[in-house]
């Protein structure tokens, strides 16, 4: 299923810009020969104005496996179903497994030293109320194409850029 | 000051490195190249700096890592009061959103055969071509139809130096009023209701209210989706204090009610209802505060039967006795106040709300209880009305009845969606009828005094407000407004009734239509040119969040291509004209200094906003505007806008300390921000001796309004037998155009569902993911029936987020808006629901 109807000519037309050089610090320049391009949307090429059949609802992914995360700092996704898991005043299904002392039975991952910190970091004897609502920053993953293709690179795939360009050592 | 490389990484290799990436993953080869897993020295080494996070109007800090020119990491930040190192999970994943591979790089414009045509394709141009033929539109209909037929459509994720130079373009240059943000769908009416009872803008109170309350009421918000950090704040004072009570208040059940104490599912509309209900229980009771009542404030009665925002011509509109003057209102007693709230008791409210009678009674004196501080919530339930504004001017007239305000953790808090709604839209006034500083176009004081600050001719600005937002779609497709510029939003997609209005407006032939922005969204793809944007770190922006806190951050990397911010495009635009172009040849003649110059010399180059060099960027930060127009642009323009607000209880500290600090909440007086307005030892504007002011208005009394219960506009029947309520989802932002570009976001919440009572599936036959149109008078979609999912509608109601650009809910919802705010009731109107069968 491609939702990129004619990316690649706009894409092409970005790389001749990128390689022409700027004038003044800011680039004001032609493509020598303009052609007409189909811009992407989010729509499958379905006009604003026609309906087409909405895609199915998505299964959530649950294999269990972990995946690899984008920088340190981002909240691990969650590899399983969470039907009816209540997140509630009265309960927190997640906790039963996530919690420190229940991690050797359930062989789940710990939830992190950090969710033990209050506002003021400092440690308490349980997860803070102020990270209770797990799904805040945990999300489930569905089994959906993505949209639309994320060039964001991890830090280590930009140094390994430098090291093949050419011999250049990155920048310190 | 981080260190900036000199090596850049181009499009190309940033695309084979990627490829190589995928093919390392793959083979299972590990990225670090030493087997210790140690990368050496200062090759390790990340440049973090300040922002604020891109999306809600939270305002939470957030780090943010750059490396070659890329944004390799973000967190949250722990110096930043608002979010103390947390964000939610669009927040952790702000890293991805400007790396989505359709990112525009380049102007696009609609052409045939070599040049402009309506129905052309869309054609890569250069800048100067894409200025030209703007320029040529402008021109065309400036000359033939005036400043009414030229608009702009922004936004309140303008920076706060975009919106000012926007409305400076618009209402100094163009001498057009039709310049309106998208905050206009969004808290128009709390600004209806502040300006209201208040005679000033914005809350009283601050966040540090979460941490000391006894109670919260959310009046129609869904914190724990669309404000997740605060959400966390009132987590962690209810889990942590025994005492501590919630009340969550919607028209359907949805997350924030796993925390409630108080739950509470009221009819549509009879919010209104309640309101007064809470009134007369604090009158009845014997709860009001007198002393406050009598020093503080005074009764008015307002004028009802206002009507609903309605094209003049709709039935209901026309039947309507006080359309014309819905924000009149004269004074009253407050035995007569007593009186007109009676009718609302319990018995007769809990019938109109279907709430039971206990429930509205336990609610009632969490604010009739002296001995319970109290902050009320509310964001789109209550703005999205149409008697938004009344419900703003209701729920102060219960803080104000009992004196729960304006002191810390008895708080009415009025939270905004978007990240600058407040330091953009609402303080610097880019609305069709405002200033700067809370002034109006309408007042002749206020149009001379920014005049005077513009270095404008008296006269410049013109008296009579612009179109405001449903009105600026209406005249698109009535062929009066003709050349129409939109920044930063996604107006077709998020604005009300596209089928009737959007569309056939951004479409009509009579129309020129320019769209800037970072990815090609439904209103890109309905304009005539597209302009690249830079968006977020890629340029120096300052945002002002729900609790006046303005905060900046440093452009950290390069916009991809030719992308260029919001501001470069206003100012650059601006050089392509003469004040013969724009100004009539009499108005000229009277003002011969204005003779020969540019439109950009009189708006930017006046001594004012070009006062500060380069040289005075903090070191180490690029500034793609500033090197470009030679001048540091951001600072003179924030520093020519504040000029508005010092010494007028909207102060501003000077620019360079905003850089150093995570933020500072207005106003700003001898260095010190204010956490609680219009109270003795916190606010310097209160008159030693006077404990409470509410300096607003001129005798400083705040105003308590006797309003009615009255219908929505467009209620169910036998052939729309549903409510139709549209919003959010934690994990996207707003329209998805950001957000729906990460993948893990997208995985999370792929498509937007109707959500609906298992019993009104079952009635039409429907199973959970079966196919249904969900019909109006003005349109259809077609969408899956999700009926177990975090969101249970009652019987009668469904719901549907409008995130998802493939199943674009407002084709089939009303334009209706707020009488006296001018905004869109986007929670109800009345819709039925049809089984697909294949």
């Amino acid at each position: 299923m491609s939702r990129l109807r004619g990316f690649s000519p706009i894409l092409a037309a970005g790389l001749l810009a990128a390689a022409i050089p700027l004038i003044g610090g800011i680039a004001l320049i032609g493509i020598a020969a303009a052609q007409e391009v189909a811009v992407s949307d989010l729509r499958d090429g379905v006009p604003p104005t026609e309906e087409a059949a909405p895609p199915p609802i998505f299964n959530e992914i649950n294999d269990d496996k972990r995946r690899a995360r984008n920088y340190p700092e981002q909240p691990p996704v969650i590899p399983h179903n969470i039907r009816d898991y209540p997140i509630t005043l009265n309960a927190n299904k997640c906790l039963t497994c996530h919690t420190r002392e229940f991690t050797a039975q359930s062989q789940a991952p710990m939830i992190s030293i950090t969710h033990f910190m209050d506002r003021d970091s400092q440690i308490l004897a349980t997860v803070t109320p102020r990270r209770y609502f797990c799904t805040q920053c945990h999300v489930t993953q569905a089994d959906a194409p993505d949209l639309v293709e994320n060039q964001f690179m991890p830090i280590e795939e930009i140094l390994r850029a430098f090291r093949e360009q050419d011999g250049e050592e990155p920048n310190p | 000051m981080p260190e900036s490389g000199s090596l850049k990484l181009t499009r190309r290799q940033v695309i084979k490195a990627k490829a190589a990436a995928i093919a390392a993953g793959v083979a299972g080869i590990p990225v670090a190249e030493a087997a210790n897993g140690i990368i050496p020295g200062d090759e390790a080494r990340l440049d973090w700096s300040k922002a604020p996070c891109r999306f809600c109007g939270t305002g939470c800090g957030v780090m943010v890592a750059v490396r070659d020119n890329r944004v390799v990491a973000t967190h949250g930040d722990i110096h930043a009061e608002v979010n103390r190192g947390l964000n939610c999970v669009k927040g952790y994943f702000l890293s991805k959103i400007m790396y989505g591979a359709d990112r525009l790089t380049q102007p696009l414009l609609r052409m045939k055969d070599g040049k402009y045509a309506k129905d052309g394709e869309f054609t890569p141009v250069t800048w100067e071509q894409a200025f030209d033929e703007m320029a040529v539109q402008w021109k065309r209909v400036l000359k033939e139809k005036g400043p009414t037929a030229v608009g702009m459509f922004g936004s309140g994720q303008w920076t706060v130096w975009e919106g000012y130079a926007a409305l400076k373009l618009m209402k100094a240059g163009f001498r057009s009023n039709n310049i309106d943000p998208n905050a206009r769908h969004c808290m128009a009416s709390a600004v209806g209701g502040f300006m209201r009872t208040f005679g000033m803008d914005e809350p009283m109170g601050c966040y540090d209210d979460i941490e000391v309350a006894d109670a919260f009421v959310l009046w129609g918000s869904n914190m724990a989706e669309m404000h997740p950090i605060l959400w966390t704040r009132v987590a962690d004072r209810r889990l942590s204090a025994a005492h501590v009570k919630v009340c969550v208040m919607s028209t359907f059940e949805h997350r924030s009610f796993d925390l409630a104490d108080i739950p509470m599912v009221f009819a549509p509309q009879t919010d209104l209802a309640i309101l007064n209900f809470i009134a007369h229980h604090i009158i009845s009771t014997n709860r009001v505060n007198r002393a406050f009542v009598d020093a503080h404030t005074s009764f008015r009665r307002g004028a009802t039967d206002i009507g609903y925002g309605l094209r003049p011509e709709h039935p209901r509109e026309a039947a309507a006795a006080n359309a014309d003057k819905a924000n009149d209102s004269e004074p009253m007693t407050f035995e007569e106040f007593a009186a007109f709230v009676a009718e609302y008791d319990v018995d007769k409210v809990a019938e109109l709300s279907g709430v039971p009678k206990e429930r509205l009674i336990e609610l009632a004196e969490l604010y009739a209880d002296p001995g319970i501080k109290v902050v009320s919530f509310w964001t789109m339930g209550f703005n999205q009305h149409t008697r938004g504004v009344w419900a703003n001017n209701m729920i102060y007239n219960i803080h104000l009845l009992t004196g729960k305000i304006a002191e810390p953790g008895n708080s009415p808090f009025s939270l905004t969606g978007q990240p600058s709604a407040c330091g953009t839209a609402r303080e610097v006034g880019t609305f069709s009828h405002r200033l700067p500083a809370d002034m109006v176009v309408t007042n002749p004081e206020h149009r001379k005094h920014a005049e005077e600050i513009w270095q404008v001719p008296a006269g410049t600005i013109p008296e009579k407000p612009g179109y405001h937002a449903v009105l600026q779609n209406r005249m698109l497709k009535d062929g009066k407004l003709n050349a129409y510029w939109v920044q930063v939003n996604n107006n077709m997609q998020a604005g009300p009734n596209m089928n009737e209005e959007g569309w056939p407006g951004y479409r009509n032939p009579d129309n020129f239509i320019v769209v800037s922005d970072a990815y090609p969204t439904v209103t890109a793809l309905a304009a005539d040119l597209i302009l690249p944007t830079a968006m977020w770190v890629e340029k120096e922006g300052a945002y002002g969040n729900a609790e006046r806190r303005t905060h900046f951050w440093h452009q950290l990397v390069t916009a991809p291509g030719e992308s260029r911010s919001d501001l470069w495009q206003i100012m650059e635009f601006s050089t392509r004209f003469t004040m013969e172009d724009v100004w009539p040849a009499d108005f000229l003649d009277a003002n011969p200094a204005f003779k020969g110059k540019s439109l950009f010399d009189v708006l930017f180059g006046n001594g004012s906003v070009n006062k500060y060099p380069v040289s005075d960027i903090e070191e180490g930060y690029a500034n793609h505007e500033s090197e470009y127009f030679g001048f540091y642009v951001q600072k003179g323009l924030f520093e020519e806008y504040a000029g508005f607000g010092r010494g007028h209880a909207h102060d501003l500290a000077p620019f360079d300390t905003y850089h150093q600090v995570r933020g500072l909440r207005w106003p700003v007086v001898d260095g010190k921000e204010t956490r609680w307005r219009y109270r003795e030892g916190y606010d310097p504007y209160v008159e030693a001796g006077r404990s409470v002011q509410f300096y607003g208005y001129k005798d400083k009394r705040a105003l308590i309004f006797a309003l009615p219960y009255e219908p929505a506009a467009e209620s169910p029947d036998a052939e729309y037998d549903m409510w139709l309520s549209t919003g959010r989802v934690l994990e996207h932002w707003h329209s998805g155009s950001m957000t729906r570009r990460v993948p893990e976001l997208n995985r999370a919440v792929p498509n937007a569902l109707c959500y609906m009572h298992p019993d009104d599936a079952k009635a039409r036959n429907v199973r959970r993911g079966e196919e249904v149109r969900v019909i109006s008078r003005r349109g259809e979609i077609r969408v899956r029936v999700e009926t177990r999912g975090r969101n249970k509608p009652p019987r009668g109601l469904v719901f549907v987020p409008w995130f998802d650009e493939g199943r674009l809910i407002n084709k089939v919802t009303l334009d209706a808006t707020d009488p006296i705010s001018k905004q869109t009731d986007f929670k109800k109107c009345a819709v039925r629901i049809e089984k697909v069968t294949s």
